[in-house]
């Protein structure tokens, strides 16, 4: 499955058109994701342009009945760390694999000027009949929440406790990556 | 040598207690100079405090001193003194709330009653860890556990920009319903949306199974805990509580 994905970007000085591509792929490692940026300067706040999809929510596939505790097996994994940036004010940063009921799922931001100008997912679950509403539903969710936040500018949320397991995670620890 | 100060944000993850643990920091630090090796320690030994109050006081692992206490293989001056100093904190969260905060729960659905600090461990163990975070001078501190939010700084921080944190709105967890500023202090929130019901209320020792959520701000994150409990269970009641026993905590029940 691929899906195309555009964000129209405004800035102080120059208009920004961000072209990021993805395919899902179960494996781990980088997906193919393109990132391509005009230099700006100025506070480049994003507006508008979350992606397609239904972004009504509540349970975002919430995996996890009520076990804390013990700090094993979730959040496997270490596909971390920076990827691609083809410009020198945008930079990527992919988030830990993070081990949900339906399989492996890693989400990228894109940052540029210290704000988050994109969300992507990587990796997601494939290979059961869950894939199509992950990728219908719960990925829009997804992307929408780190817009939304971002705009508000966040630092931190506060809300039900959140476990290890599932896609917040993943989220939050492409954010924490990137340091914002 | 030349030392130069620039400012900095770094940012550490680890999960502990079966929950995403969040460091941010932010300070001036000299990129060379030694604040930024101690604030390496300090979060090393944050992590570690959690750690151990897990090892110590998880009712989900058998080893556990909580445990092996309940089972009757440790006596309770053998435990760990964590687990007497909880158990006073415990009784006086209960008195404070009006009985809407326990820590005498069933073991499991219908099951006897027996000790567990669940319910606080978690504020307090932050508040411990925040302790060695506060010991370096020059930086400001936010640590997330789970939802649940703790801000301070070092001595010499001087003026620093507080943390904006948003209060996520339970009926459309992608948006934000409110936001606080922090620099010093706690916001904790209860509810269900993220694990479903978990929060038994203690005057009927059922689940409290409906929407919504309880936030409260306040000095420490051990009592912004503990009202934001007692708050999911009782919103008017405890919301009169608060505000007549326990000024410095603000409320927001969504």
């Amino acid at each position: 499955m691929r899906r195309i994905t555009l964000w129209l970007l405004g800035t102080i000085t120059s208009v920004v058109l961000l072209f990021s591509y993805h395919t899902s792929t179960s494996s781990a490692g980088a997906a193919p994701t393109t990132v391509i940026a005009g230099q700006a300067s100025g506070s480049g706040q994003t507006d508008g342009g979350t992606s397609s999809g239904p972004t009504s929510s509540d349970s975002s596939g919430q995996s996890s009945s009520g076990s804390s505790g013990s700090s094993s097996g979730s959040s496997s994994g270490s596909s971390s760390g920076s990827s691609s940036s083809s410009s020198a004010a945008a930079k990527t940063y992919a988030g830990d694999t993070a081990q949900t009921q339906w399989g492996p799922v890693q989400v990228q931001i894109t940052v540029k000027n210290g704000k988050i100008t994109a969300s992507d997912v990587l990796q997601v679950p494939s290979g059961n009949p869950r894939d199509e509403e992950i990728n219908s539903y719960a990925v829009p969710v997804l992307n929408s929440e780190v817009v939304a936040a971002q705009n508000a500018n966040i630092d931190m949320i506060s809300g039900a406790t959140v476990t290890s397991d599932g896609y917040i995670q993943s989220l939050q620890s492409a954010l924490d990556q990137a340091g914002l | 040598m030349t030392v130069t100060a620039v400012p900095t944000r770094r940012v550490w993850v680890e999960q502990i207690m079966g929950m995403p643990i969040s460091v941010h920091v932010r300070g001036t630090v000299a990129t060379d100079a030694d604040p930024h090796k101690h604030m390496e320690t300090a979060v090393a030994q944050a992590f570690s405090h959690l750690r151990r109050v897990d090892a110590v006081l998880s009712p989900w692992r058998a080893e556990s001193d909580l445990m092996r206490v309940r089972r009757g293989e440790l006596s309770a001056h053998e435990a760990h003194p964590w687990l007497a100093e909880v158990r006073g904190l415990c009784a006086e969260a209960a008195e404070r709330t009006g009985g809407l905060f326990t820590a005498d729960l069933p073991d499991h659905a219908g099951g006897p009653r027996v000790f567990d600090p669940t319910g606080l461990v978690k504020g307090w163990a932050v508040e411990g860890a925040a302790r060695h975070l506060a010991l370096v001078d020059g930086t400001s501190f936010c640590i997330n556990a789970g939802g649940d939010i703790l801000a301070g700084k070092g001595q010499y921080a001087g003026e620093v920009s507080p943390w904006r944190v948003g209060i996520e709105d339970p009926a459309e967890r992608t948006r934000i319903a409110a936001t606080v500023e922090l620099t010093v202090g706690a916001v904790a929130t209860s509810g269900n949306a993220a694990r479903g019901a978990h929060i038994t209320d203690p005057r009927t020792g059922s689940p409290v199974d409906r929407p919504g959520s309880a936030t409260v701000t306040g000095p420490s994150l051990l009592w912004a805990d503990i009202w934001a409990t007692a708050l999911f269970v009782d919103p008017e009641g405890a919301q009169e509580t608060i505000a007549l026993g326990d000024p410095a905590y603000r409320s927001l029940v969504l």
